[in-house]
């Protein structure tokens, strides 16, 4: 994946990881959409709100799969590949948890057959 | 058609924000009315941000784009149309074919949203409206007394003033937000369709789907979303078919299911894998739907400002009735008209904008939502979702099964059994009768 730059990111190692269904890795299913990427994330989690929240049902929903749990309970989130669908925020029941807009005109998701 | 002056206090006459079919069809009558319109969309192209679970129905275009059949860019026209019930081993199909949909002004067409977004959108522009794409409105402008006098978008200098904003921004609208037309927004109100488009051979999906030339099949589901309330659809493109579930927000964090998941599950189900088989993943997409109708509407209208299409909540999902597309043509169509009315006389506070309430309030827009205002709660309702399939299918299977040397037992006796064994009490099942009766009698 490159951004506009044309620099290569990388993912965090959970996204990679192959899943059971579909016989596609999840980077391999994101890979069928496109994303123009903007540096400026337009999604920014607070993970000290999101620290003590048991529920998490970003991680779970978040059809993106940008949401991370990170060992020490934190969650790690990745702006790049995002729907701009919204989920993430409307699931959070955490105030302040998720601040969310849309990315800078002309960027991110490109849907061409949906 | 009026030779209206440019505005000399704004920027121009209308600014509407968002390029999906409500904004493109608010443009359309307004600049064709000769005021000044800017058609702003956050997008590369009008339709690139736009996903749904599959079929347009357009005939509010015959108002606005006579014989627009003739070029709209659809897939396929719906010509046959099935609901499918499904437990984990059955499947109970009501199909349905309607040769007179294959011809105009037809009923519903399959259409891949960039293609047909921009198709509208391109007829705004040929009415006059001013399309700037990859343009991100991010708040309103408003003067002292509160009323909305424009947008203020992430261009430099991109403050636009008009007379008439009119927010078509989508279903997180954060336009209608901002303006306080929202009491609330709460995540029960939503669902989240998830889909993918998987190509195939073209005679493979005829073959498959019983159909030729541009015939199309929609199938909407039941019971194919394991314990998250929801739905599923599979539709037909030309040369790709469309498969996804819709899932209620507030059970898919509670049942930990990724809606990916539940995508793979219901591949899997004996009725759906023929169908979908060697399909090769095109793209994988998702998008928010306003579910709850009427429960969760906003205000339509503030001084200076109309909202419409998604953003507005104007989507229909009723069970057998799954509709936004047109929704959003309509309520943009009413909201252009608005908004010429109100500029024409020189009032565009809410009361100037009145005409626009009155409108959705005389046609189908709000028509068919006062109807079908209990049905989107009874079709995601846990007996609907979890308990009734089962106990149908089972009934059916009964009904069916030659249990020799067993005589048949009575219809009667077996649907008693089997909504006792789904746990099913009588009157809960008679009052969901009688809900659905009056919502879709």
């Amino acid at each position: 994946m490159t951004d506009h730059t044309g620099h290569t990111r990388a993912h965090p190692a959970e996204i990679l990881a192959p899943n059971a269904w579909g016989g596609m890795s999840f980077q391999e299913r994101m890979a069928t959409a496109e994303f123009r990427i903007h540096h400026q994330p337009h999604i920014v989690v607070d993970g000290k709100v999101c620290a003590d929240c048991s529920t998490r049902e970003c991680v779970v929903a978040c059809p993106a799969n940008l949401f991370v749990p990170t060992s020490d309970g934190g969650i790690v989130f990745n702006h790049e590949q995002c729907f701009e669908c919204g989920t993430c925020y409307l699931v959070c029941n955490r105030e302040g948890a998720i601040s969310w807009h849309y990315p800078e005109g002309g960027h991110g998701v490109v849907f061409r057959r949906t | 058609m009026t030779a209206r002056s440019v505005p000399t206090d704004r920027d121009v006459d209308v600014v509407v924000v968002g390029g999906g079919p409500a904004g493109s069809c608010a443009a359309l009558v307004a600049a064709r009315a000769g005021l000044s319109v800017v058609l702003l969309e956050r997008g590369p192209f009008p339709g690139s941000k736009n996903m749904y679970g599959g079929v347009v129905y357009p005939r509010i275009l015959d108002e606005l784009i006579p014989e627009w059949w003739n070029d709209v860019p659809i897939q396929r026209w719906v010509t046959r149309r099935s609901t499918m019930l499904l437990t984990e081993t059955q499947a109970l199909t009501v199909d349905f074919r309607a040769g007179a949909w294959g011809a105009p002004p037809y009923n519903g067409a399959t259409a891949y949203r960039p293609d047909f977004d921009n198709w509208l959108a391109c007829h705004a522009q040929a009415a006059g409206a001013q399309l700037i794409t990859s343009t991100t409105a991010t708040g309103l402008l408003r003067d002292s007394a509160g009323t909305v006098i424009g947008v203020r978008t992430d261009r430099p200098d991109g403050d636009l003033t008009a007379h008439v904003v009119i927010a078509c921004d989508g279903v997180n609208s954060f336009l209608a937000k901002e303006a306080g037309l929202y009491e609330h927004t709460d995540a029960k109100h939503f669902t989240l369709g998830v889909k993918e488009t998987l190509a195939l051979p073209k005679h493979v999906i005829d073959e498959r789907f019983g159909v030729r030339g541009r015939e199309g099949v929609d199938i909407e589901i039941i019971g194919a979303t394991g314990g998250v309330n929801g739905g599923g659809f599979l539709y037909t493109n030309l040369d790709t078919i469309a498969i996804g579930v819709v899932l209620k927000l507030s059970k898919l964090g509670a049942q930990q299911q990724r809606p990916e998941q539940i995508i793979a599950t219901l591949k899997q189900h004996p009725a759906i894998a023929p169908l979908v088989q060697d399909g090769e993943l095109k793209e994988y997409s998702a998008h928010i739907i306003p579910e709850a109708g009427l429960t969760m509407m906003p205000k339509m209208t503030t001084d200076g400002m109309l909202v419409a299409g998604d953003a507005a909540a104007l989507c229909l999902a009723a069970g057998i009735w799954l509709e936004g597309v047109n929704f959003a043509m309509a309520s943009g169509m009413y909201a252009g008209q608005a908004a010429v009315e109100a500029v024409q006389a020189n009032d565009t506070s809410a009361v100037g904008l009145a005409g626009y309430q009155r409108r959705l309030s005389d046609t189908f827009v709000l028509k068919d939502h006062r109807k079908l205002r209990r049905a989107p709660a009874l079709v995601l309702s846990d007996r609907v979702q979890h308990l009734y399939p089962g106990m149908v299918a089972n009934v059916v299977e009964r009904m069916f099964r030659v249990d020799n040397p067993n005589p048949k037992p009575g219809v009667r006796r077996i649907f008693n059994q089997e909504r006792k064994r789904a746990g099913v009490r009588r009157r809960d099942l008679l009052r969901d009768g009688w809900t659905g009766f009056r919502s879709f009698g």
